[in-house]
């Protein structure tokens, strides 16, 4: 797979849901459409909920990839809101 | 005249240890009331109650202390708001639901919908012993679709789509059966081991998993003086028309063959699973 430029870089795995999301979510509202996060996060409740949470906002998840140290390395690209 | 409790019961008023005071059951469905009903109840309880409902355990709304020469005159004030009594005794109760797929993340079904189709079929309809139905959206099971007599719980048919998957790996994570693995590029989902639980559908962060709504049902659940959780019998329903000739054919056969006084679950056992079973796999199949 080709690489992927990352534009900015958040980590998520020193808090919990529902913080989990907003720092994501508050991460992506600072990037530029078209623009490339990358989310460390947990492995269980985290991986599970914030990649979906992240595509239900409109924005597209590139690649999701298990760190093999219970941390997952999710990329994300900005998808503008175009109600916004 | 001798007042006839039993009218009086089926028409919703129940009677309370105060002479000549009733809690009034109001009919709810699905756990859904406006704003215009809870005006009007509101009304009603302070008119004719003690300022106060009782919400039940089954998403109904009580309102106590009506007094039996006033029946007329609540049953009015309720009406400007749309609202009518409910039923106790021998028939069908308040059909329950939670808020299912119109609301909830992980609702499978739209069961305010669902609820609403149960009620206008089945709603008040005599029985010999009380019958109760319940509508909850998953498996998380939020509205506990075992206790009654016929639960209806929401569930997905679940297909894979290749072409937009990333190889996450969350599907695979969140499967509660194991049932998905990921092989070789591939997806395999083992059908046999699948519960229908539409988590990798709600979890996949890309759409490639494909969700058709069903039912999974349950029969003859009770909860109040004897205990028993409702059986699965049938596989997955995979429509509405499907859904309703079964519920049909159960409610028939609690009509058919139940005593006077004797709950489905009891019926069952009586009369033998293995018949009801018969006739609820010959209204799945059609």
């Amino acid at each position: 797979m080709a690489d992927i430029q990352i534009d900015e870089r958040v980590d998520i795995t020193d808090v919990v849901c529902p913080v989990t999301f907003v720092k994501v979510k508050v991460a992506l509202e600072e990037l530029e459409d078209g623009q490339v996060l990358e989310v460390r996060l947990n492995d269980g409740e985290p991986v599970q909920n914030v990649p979906r949470s992240v595509k239900e906002e409109g924005h597209k998840v590139l690649r999701l990839t298990d760190g093999g140290d219970g941390t997952y390395r999710l990329l994300v690209q900005k998808v503008e809101d175009e109600d916004a | 005249m001798a007042v006839d409790y039993a009218a009086l019961k089926a028409g919703g008023f129940m009677r309370q240890k105060q002479k000549n005071r009733f809690s009034l059951r109001l009919k709810v469905v699905g756990g859904k009331v406006t704003v215009e009903q809870l005006r009007a109840i509101a009304d009603a309880a302070e008119q004719y109650g003690q300022d106060y409902v009782h919400l039940t355990s089954r998403q109904g709304v009580e309102i106590p202390y009506v007094r039996l020469e006033e029946i007329d005159q609540v049953k009015e004030t309720l009406a400007q708001g749309d609202v009518v009594p409910g039923v106790c005794g021998p028939r069908v109760r308040t059909v329950t639901a939670c808020q299912g797929a119109a609301i909830c993340p992980s609702g499978c079904i739209d069961t305010y919908g669902l609820a609403e189709e149960l009620d206008a079929h089945y709603f008040g309809r005599e029985l010999p012993h009380k019958f109760k139905f319940g509508v909850t959206g998953c498996q998380n099971n939020c509205l506990k679709a075992e206790e009654n007599d016929v639960g209806i719980k929401g569930a997905m048919s679940v297909h894979w789509n290749g072409e937009q998957c990333i190889f996450c790996g969350v599907c695979e994570k969140v499967c509660r059966t194991k049932a998905i693995r990921i092989e070789n590029g591939e997806i395999k989902l083992e059908e046999n081991a699948c519960n229908h639980c539409g988590r990798c559908v709600k979890s996949c962060p890309v759409d490639a998993w494909e969700g058709t709504p069903g039912y999974l049902v349950s029969f003859g659940g009770t909860f109040g003086n004897h205990i028993g959780k409702g059986e699965e019998l049938l596989p997955l329903v995979p429509d509405r028309e499907t859904l309703f000739r079964v519920t049909d054919a159960a409610i028939n056969f609690f009509a058919q063959y139940a005593k006077p006084g004797e709950r489905f679950r009891f019926t069952c056992d009586r009369v033998g699973w293995d018949k009801l079973k018969e006739r609820i796999e010959e209204a799945y199949h059609g």
